[in-house]
C-alpha cells in the first residue's frame, strides 16, 4: 500500500501487500501449490507463479489465470513454512492484473465490480441483485437452466428483491473514497 | 455459567440477514437459550467478503475498520460477534493487520478520519459464533440444556476453510470443536478427512466446473462415512452444498440428498425449542427425512414472514414484489 519506488511488478507487490515483503524469502518448496484446491484449473501453481514474478516474467504474470481461480482458502497461507501471505498476493496480483487491463477471463473482474457496485451504492450486497444481474449478463443461457434455483430460492425467503441500504451512506462514502485516493486510484 | 449473561456486540452481516436467515433465526433463539445476549451493532456495513478484498485493498480494509469503529463506540471492548465465516475472517483479519502493520494503520485511520470515525486496533476482539459457545459457555452448560439428545442422528461436522485459517488457535487442519459440540448433542459424528477442505466459495458464479467439483468431494466424502446431515458454521459452505447439490448430481451423474444444516439448528433441536424458530423449510434439500429417523419431524412448510426493511429500496421492474 505504500507508493511503489521501484517500477519491478515484483517490489510493486511486495509493496502494496500487507506483510507482503516475506515473499523474497519464498523457498519455491511447492506446499502452497500442493495444498491448493483449485491447482488443477490454474495455468500456474502459486509456486511457479511467485517464481516468474521473481524472474521479471511481468506479462506472464499479469496474464496468469492463477489468482483468478484462487478462491481465498487460506490453505497455502496456513502451510508456508515461511508465513507468506498467499492467499493476500493473489489479491494483489489481481488487482495489478486489472490496472493493467488483463483480465484474464472476462467474468472474473466484472464479478467482483458489481459486487462492489452494490456494496458502494448501499453499504450491504444484495445477492439477489447481484446474482441476477451478473449471471445475465455473463451467462444468460445458464441463468434459464438454474431458474429453477432462483425460483426456488426466492420461494423460500432466500432471496431479498429489494436491496438494503444502510443508513449513513455519505460516511461510507466518504471513508471509501479517501481510501481510494489514498491507494492512488481515480475517485 | 447461563445463569450469568455474557454480552456481545453482534456483527451479523448481509447472508444472515437475507440467504442464511435460517442461520439468523436459529442465532438469536439458541443465543437467548444460553444467555448470551447479542447488541447488534447499529448502521454495520458489508465486510466486502472476497469480492472487495480481492480488487481493492485498502477501501476494504477501511470498509472492515468502520464496522469495527460502530462496535467500539456503541459497546464500548466487548467482544464482536460474527457467527458467519467470511465475515469473521475479514473482521478478524483488519483487526489484526492494522494492529501489524503500521502503514496500513495510518491509512485506514486517515480513511476512517473522512467519515469522522476512528479505531484502535485491537480495542475490540472478533469471535466466531462457535467459538462462543464452545469456549464462554462451554461443553458442561450446553449439556445441561439438551433435552431432546440428537441420538442415532450421523452428522459430518463441515469447519470450511475461513473459521480455522489463518490462525485462530483451533487445529488448522483437523480441528474438532463441532465435532464436540456435536456429540455433547447426543449427535454420532462420522469421522470426516475433507472438514476443512473448500466449498468453492464464489467460485458458483464464475467457474462452476471448478466450484461443482470442490463441492462434489465434500458431499462425496460425508456421504461415503454414512453422514445423514452435514452440519456447517458458515452461510456459503451452506449455501453452496445445498442449493447448488441438483447442480453437482446433473453434472457428475450422482444422486446425493444430504441435508446442509446450521450447528446453531441442530442446538435448538436439541434444546427443545419451537422448531418454527430455528429456519427449519429454507434449506433446499429438506432435512425432514434426516430428522424423522430420530423423532424430529421438522417444520418443512414454514414461510418467511413478509417483512418490509424500512431502508429497502424499490428494485425497478420489481414490481414491489417481496420476498415471498
Ligand atoms: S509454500 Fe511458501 S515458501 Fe513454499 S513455494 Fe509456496 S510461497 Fe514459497
Ligand atoms: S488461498 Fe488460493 S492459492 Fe491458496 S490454497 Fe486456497 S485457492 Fe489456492
Amino acid at each position: 500500500m505504500a507508493t511503489p519506488s521501484s517500477t519491478r511488478l515484483l517490489d510493486q507487490v511486495m509493496a502494496e501487500t500487507p506483510g507482503g515483503e516475506t515473499l523474497i524469502g519464498c523457498l519455491q518448496c511447492g506446499t502452497c501449490g500442493g495444498s491448493c484446491p483449485s491447482a488443477s484449473d490454474m495455468d500456474s501453481t502459486p509456486r511457479r507463479l511467485f517464481a516468474m514474478l521473481m524472474a521479471d516474467m511481468d506479462e506472464d504474470v499479469l496474464t496468469s489465470n492463477t489468482p483468478w481461480f484462487c478462491v481465498s482458502c487460506y490453505y497455502c497461507t496456513v502451510r508456508c513454512p515461511q508465513d507468506i501471505p498467499i492467499t493476500d498476493l493473489m489479491y494483489t496480483l489481481k488487482q495489478k492484473a486489472i490496472q493493467a487491463g488483463h483480465y484474464h477471463q472476462d467474468a472474473h473482474a466484472p464479478f467482483s465490480e458489481s459486487f462492489i457496485g452494490y456494496v458502494e451504492q448501499y453499504g450491504r450486497s444484495f445477492e439477489f441483485g447481484l446474482a441476477t444481474r451478473f449471471q445475465l449478463v455473463h451467462h444468460p443461457l445458464a441463468t434459464v437452466r438454474k431458474g429453477g434455483l432462483g425460483f426456488q430460492m426466492l420461494r423460500k425467503g432466500r432471496l431479498h428483491m429489494t436491496p438494503q441500504k444502510i443508513k449513513n451512506m455519505p460516511q461510507l462514502s466518504a471513508i471509501l473514497s479517501k481510501a481510494k485516493q489514498l491507494a492512488g486510484q481515480e475517485v | 455459567m447461563t445463569d450469568r449473561e455474557l454480552t456481545y456486540t453482534y456483527y451479523p452481516g448481509c447472508s444472515l440477514k437475507s440467504a442464511a436467515y435460517a442461520y439468523e433465526d436459529s442465532t438469536q433463539v439458541v443465543s437467548k437459550s444460553l444467555g448470551i445476549r447479542l447488541n447488534e451493532i447499529d448502521d454495520w456495513n458489508c465486510c466486502g467478503a472476497t469480492e472487495y478484498f480481492s480488487v481493492n485493498q485498502l477501501p476494504a480494509y477501511s470498509l472492515v475498520a468502520r464496522n469495527l469503529s460502530l462496535a467500539h463506540s456503541q459497546y464500548g471492548g466487548a467482544d464482536v460477534v460474527a457467527p458467519c465465516s467470511a465475515c469473521f475472517l475479514n473482521l478478524r483479519k483488519t483487526n489484526d493487520y492494522m494492529r501489524k502493520y503500521k502503514n496500513l494503520n495510518a491509512q485506514v485511520g486517515q480513511a476512517l478520519g473522512a467519515g469522522g470515525l476512528s479505531y484502535t486496533p485491537g480495542s475490540v476482539r472478533v469471535r466466531h459464533l462457535l467459538d462462543v459457545v464452545v469456549e464462554d459457555v462451554g461443553f458442561d452448560a450446553v449439556k445441561e440444556k439438551v433435552v431432546k439428545p440428537l441420538e442415532g442422528l450421523k452428522v459430518a461436522p463441515y469447519y470450511g476453510c475461513l473459521i480455522v485459517r489463518p490462525e485462530t488457535g483451533y487445529n488448522t487442519e483437523y480441528p474438532t470443536h463441532l465435532d464436540e459440540l456435536m456429540t455433547t448433542l447426543g449427535a454420532e459424528v462420522v469421522d470426516f478427512p475433507m472438514k476443512t477442505h473448500c466449498c468453492g466459495g464464489h467460485m458458483t458464479q464464475i467457474s462452476e466446473e471448478t466450484a461443482y467439483e470442490l463441492i462434489r468431494r465434500i458431499l462425496k466424502n460425508a456421504t461415503d462415512y454414512g453422514a445423514q446431515a452435514i452440519v456447517t458454521l458458515c452461510p456459503m459452505c451452506q449455501l453452496n452444498l445445498d442449493a447448488y447439490q441438483s447442480e453437482v448430481n446433473k453434472m457428475f451423474g450422482t444422486d446425493y440428498h444430504i441435508p446442509v444444516l446450521f450447528f446453531t439448528q441442530l442446538m435448538g433441536i436439541a434444546f427443545g425449542l419451537n422448531e418454527a424458530d430455528l429456519g427449519f423449510g429454507a434449506e433446499v434439500v429438506p432435512a425432514g427425512p434426516a430428522l424423522a429417523t430420530i423423532g424430529h419431524p421438522a417444520e418443512q412448510t414454514r414461510q418467511r414472514p413478509k417483512r418490509r426493511d424500512k431502508n429497502a429500496l424499490p428494485m425497478p421492474g420489481s414490481n414491489g414484489a417481496d420476498e415471498s
